[in-house]
């Protein structure tokens, strides 16, 4: 979109005034998360330029001391259960809610997207009364449970998009030429709406991984996770590994953004979408 | 007799499609069964005890027993007579034994302000008293135990359901009376919390708005290449971790921290502003948080708009002020209330960010329900600010669901 020969002196003003505008917005959006980054390599315990060398003094903290190690180590453990759990219990929910028009569709639909819109603290507060009474706080167990019902909308939300827009007839032909129902799944559903489940599957690990408000409450220090050790890297005790931790997590979250572009380009391929 | 289509086995193709078709529901059904018990049992159960400690807290029933009992046979007139007295003596010396008097007098202080040191005083006292007649006795002791109000409060707790909770999340409080009134102007803190949530909330949207609305559009109309590499300015951030974006802000709105070093290096100001730990830090870094929020919905409605519309407008004589605020910006409001409404529940919400970077003083309400339940440990009050935030949620996301439709919820 350029400007044309014939715009008029306001169309020019709105022309760059949008441009500019835009430039400073997404500056801000992304200034502050590469502002910090350099921080993280200063040999000071300062969060201020100019930098008087540099040093990796807070990645050996972040990378070799036992109190972050341990946490990165429990903040693996629950996403991956998490991952796990809730991407197999919302693929066959989604898979259930797409298939026909079943009663009450949009009452079950609205119970199981609600995690995502209630607020976490509510969430927390009330899953540490249910699960102090079952024994479940203090264990990784309970804060799988809670990581899970936080992650399952993402999957049904993204699953079920991938599903509506697979093409059901192609599980008639598999079951017109002799396939079975379980080879039709596996062999021919599947493979198909994989990229919508992997990306589901991802946004599941990231909310497990970035969560803090419910760990807050439910972990003991046993079960301490790298977000939750960040939470008191900046309240309790501030340290510059806060930044070294910073910087790690978004490299990882670069690399999970640009899987899901690839899966998402992926998904539009197999769907017969060309851009 | 009138006969249909018959299958190959005798049965007409109707009922056989009927039991095809319920086969396929129970099915579907069977696959969605596992997650909704999941979700029942480990979500909405938890709520629903949430929402039921708002009003139930039978501990000074369980604290009190006879006590509590002996008031079944109390007009409610005056103070009760020596009964009553006789039961309390008895309780509180069963309280004192088991250390549980503390316990009582943080409950009983919620109501009845300062009574908490008196009743352990009491009941250290009482721990001595032999034989009755107690009702004198206990009354010149501690004129506290005397009060209409300390034991108007103990017939009410015969029923462990108690609105105290809920009436205190809206600065209200039953009196000696057993009425409910305002509470006094000095103690009214509740509805300042919830303005003060409210005001932060449309703010941070308002700001989204603005700062997202103009860069939604540039981004919509910008061919796929140069669109693509300013979405991933929007994505990024949308992808980092809450906690990383926190951490930034914490880390730039430092006294000496980089925001204001800039602002003496150019001699905007000569002290440093005080940016963390403020109203301020708590805005900036929550509409940064939300930006991709409001702007992504508003993005892909701006996608869907065919630019013919404009050109007709504009054919048509409109000016470009004219063509954009009548036909474009009326086709971008699906986009805008969906975006919106979104920050605005999220904002709601939040407590990780103003707990990190907002004044101490200055705490939104899930703030304040984290500090009621680790520094009051005051689960009752927890509960009933948690179902004050949980009805406003609800009802603003019926509002999205009518407006937007929860399975049209995108993500990135």
């Amino acid at each position: 979109m350029s400007l044309p020969i014939h715009a008029t002196p306001t169309e020019r003003l709105f022309y760059w005034g949008v441009r500019i505008f835009s430039a400073i917005v997404l500056l801000f959006l992304i200034a502050p998360i590469l502002v910090i980054m350099p921080l993280s390599f200063n040999p000071e315990p300062y969060f201020s330029y100019p930098l008087s060398g540099i040093s990796l003094r807070w990645y050996h903290e972040f990378f070799f001391s036992e109190r972050w190690l341990t946490t990165m180590k429990n903040s693996m453990i629950i996403a991956v259960a998490t991952t796990i759990l809730a991407t197999f219990l919302g693929t066959l929910a989604s898979l259930g809610l797409t298939m026909t028009r079943i009663p009450g569709r949009t009452f079950i639909m609205s119970i199981l997207i609600s995690p995502l819109i209630v607020p976490v603290i509510i969430s927390a507060v009330g899953m540490f009364f249910f699960f102090a009474r079952m024994g479940l706080t203090s264990t990784f167990l309970g804060i799988i449970l809670a990581h899970t019902v936080l992650a399952t909308p993402f999957v049904i939300i993204t699953v079920t998009a991938t599903l509506q827009g697979f093409d059901r007839s192609l599980l008639r032909a598999g079951a017109s030429m002799g396939a079975n129902p379980t080879e039709v799944f596996f062999k021919i559903m599947l493979p198909l709406i994989m990229p919508g489940v992997i990306s589901g599957g991802l946004f599941a690990f990231v909310t497990s991984f970035d969560e803090v408000v419910v760990v807050l409450f439910l972990a003991s220090p046993e079960q301490r996770t790298l977000p939750r050790q960040m939470f008191s890297g900046i309240r309790e005790i501030i340290s510059p590994t806060i930044t070294a931790a910073a910087t790690v997590l978004t490299i990882l979250s670069t690399a999970m953004l640009v899987s899901l572009e690839f899966l998402r380009r992926r998904n539009e391929r197999l769907r017969g979408i060309r851009s | 007799m009138a006969t249909g289509v018959l299958t190959s086995d005798g049965i007409p193709l109707k009922v056989k499609l009927k039991r095809a078709e319920r086969r396929t529901k129970l099915k579907a059904l069977g696959l969605v069964v596992p997650l909704f018990i999941f979700i029942l049992f480990s979500f909405v159960a938890p709520i629903g005890n949430l929402l039921l400690s708002s009003v139930y807290d039978p501990s000074i029933k369980t604290l009190l027993p006879n006590t509590v009992a002996s008031l079944d046979q109390w007009d409610g007139e005056g103070i009760p007579d020596e009964y009553a007295f006789a039961a309390l003596v008895q309780d509180l010396k069963t309280a004192q034994k088991d250390e549980k008097v503390a316990l009582l007098g943080k409950r009983l202080n919620y109501e009845i302000s300062a009574i908490r040191s008196k009743i352990q005083s009491a009941a250290r006292k009482i721990e001595k008293l032999e034989q009755g007649p107690y009702k004198q006795t206990v009354l010149d002791m501690e004129p506290a135990l005397g009060t209409r109000h300390f034991w108007t409060l103990l017939k009410r707790s015969g029923s462990s359901f108690t609105p105290h909770y809920l009436l205190n999340t809206i600065d209200m409080r039953i009196n000696q009376d057993g009425k409910v009134e305002a509470m006094p102007q000095d103690r009214s803190i509740y509805i300042g919390i919830y303005g003060r949530t409210l005001l932060i909330s449309l703010t941070v949207t308002l700001a989204t708005l603005l700062l997202g609305y103009p860069v939604a559009w540039l981004i919509a109309n910008l061919p796929t290449r140069s669109a693509s590499l300013l979405l991933i300015f929007v994505l990024l951030p949308f992808w980092t971790s809450l906690l990383v974006r926190t951490t930034a802000w914490f880390v730039l709105l430092q006294d000496n921290g980089i925001i204001n070093d800039a602002l003496i290096a150019m001699g905007l100001t000569e002290e440093p502003l005080k940016l963390i730990f403020s109203r301020f830090g708590t805005i900036i870094a929550m509409t940064h948080i939300q930006l991709p929020f409001t702007l992504l919905p508003i993005y892909s409605v701006m996608k869907t708009i065919s630019p013919t519309y404009m050109r007709a407008a504009r054919s048509l004589g409109a000016g470009p002020v004219y063509a954009f605020t009548r036909i474009y910006m009326p086709q971008t409001l699906p986009g805008v209330a969906a975006g919106c409404l979104l920050t605005f529940i999220l904002s709601l919400g939040y407590y990780i960010t103003p707990a990190l970077v907002g004044g101490p003083t200055d705490q939104m309400i899930s703030g304040v329900i984290a500090d009621s339940m680790n520094r009051d440990l005051n689960w009752g009050k927890a509960s009933a600010l948690g179902a004050v935030l949980l009805m406003a949620t609800v009802i603003l996301y019926l509002v999205y669901d009518r407006l937007v439709g929860i399975d049209k919820m995108k993500l990135g």
